[in-house]
């Protein structure tokens, strides 16, 4: 299985996506530039962490019209998995493949800390290696993480299972505690937490691990129709 | 040439925490009657008639990148620049 990596001017978690997936993991993965509009080849993208042009305007508004977001589009909407890690999701939800918006932390401070969350749909793609109701510890780090969407938007989320982690202790005031939702038709995975900095236990956990292996778990099966459920 | 001045602010649901940072600065400073402060974003954007009327054009700026509309709200004004 073959990841790409869109790297954005700004972008700065590239090299931990490449440690985690090539020397973690052992499975193939390049950087690929913001200009790429070819993604024939990979298995699957995950946009990084970051700050993308500089969080000009918004995070991920910018980063939104670069060329490679066309081509992942197209590979989302070929039900290939795409995940948004941090800067990522803000990517993702100003692009429109996920719902909603990242507003600023509630305590308009930047939080940087391991954080407890609870895996609440271990029936996505990503998710599959997780243990049902399982609670795992990842890093995050950011100023804009508080998850927003309308009410109606959140019944859809929860009458169709997207909402996949949520925090224990909610450090920056996202509705009904969400850290990572999928969208509707399970191949989009957007996400706050890093769990490619929670791989090697000299990082502190390896709680991160489950999503590249359910990933690579769910393609190896060749299972390609693992949808949202 | 046109000017068209931009304004985009947060919708009032949604949380602005670099407002109340400010109003809390405006209150060490000791102007005790500010009540809000919200802060927005500002554009001045200079440009000539296309192939649909301006202010759908601007409008259509608005939606797609200027303004995040699950967010954010916006306005604006439109003047004919003299030459």
């Amino acid at each position: 299985m073959k990841f790409a990596i869109p790297v954005f001017p700004g972008s700065n978690c590239d090299y931990d996506l490449l440690n985690a997936l090539r020397d973690c993991l052992h499975t193939p993965a390049d950087l690929v530039p913001a200009t790429t509009t070819d993604l024939s080849g990979y298995d699957a993208v995950i946009l990084p962490g970051g700050f993308s042009y500089g969080d000009y305007l918004r995070s991920g508004a910018i980063a939104r019209f670069a060329p490679v977001m066309t081509a992942v589009k197209a590979f989302a909407n070929a039900g290939k998995p795409v995940m948004g890690i941090c800067n990522g999701f803000q990517i993702l939800t100003e692009a429109g493949l996920l719902p909603g918006a990242l507003q600023a932390n509630e305590s308009s401070k930047f939080i940087c800390q391991v954080s407890p969350l609870h895996v609440s749909n271990t029936q996505t793609r990503f998710t599959t290696a997780y243990a049902r109701h399982q609670d795992i510890k990842l890093p995050i780090a950011h100023g804009e993480g508080n998850y927003y969407c309308d009410d109606a938007t959140l019944a859809e989320l929860k009458a169709h299972n997207q909402i996949v982690f949520e925090y224990v202790d909610n450090p920056n005031g996202s509705v009904a505690n969400i850290a990572g939702i999928v969208n509707r038709r399970g191949n989009v995975l957007g996400m706050m937490p890093h769990p490619e900095r929670a791989v090697e236990t000299i990082l502190g956990s390896v709680d991160g691990l489950g999503i590249f292996d359910s990933l690579l778990m769910n393609h190896v099966q060749g299972d390609a129709h693992v949808e949202n459920r | 040439m046109y000017l068209a001045k931009v304004y985009v602010t947060y919708k009032p649901s949604i949380l602005d925490p670099k407002g109340e940072a400010i109003k809390d600065a405006l209150h060490r400073l000791d102007y005790e009657n500010v009540a809000t402060v919200t802060l927005g974003k500002y554009f001045e954007i200079k440009l000539t008639p296309g192939e649909k009327p301006l202010a759908e054009q601007v409008d259509e700026m608005c939606d797609r990148l200027l303004a995040n509309v699950n967010m954010e709200t916006y306005r604006y004004e439109i003047t004919e620049l003299e030459a």
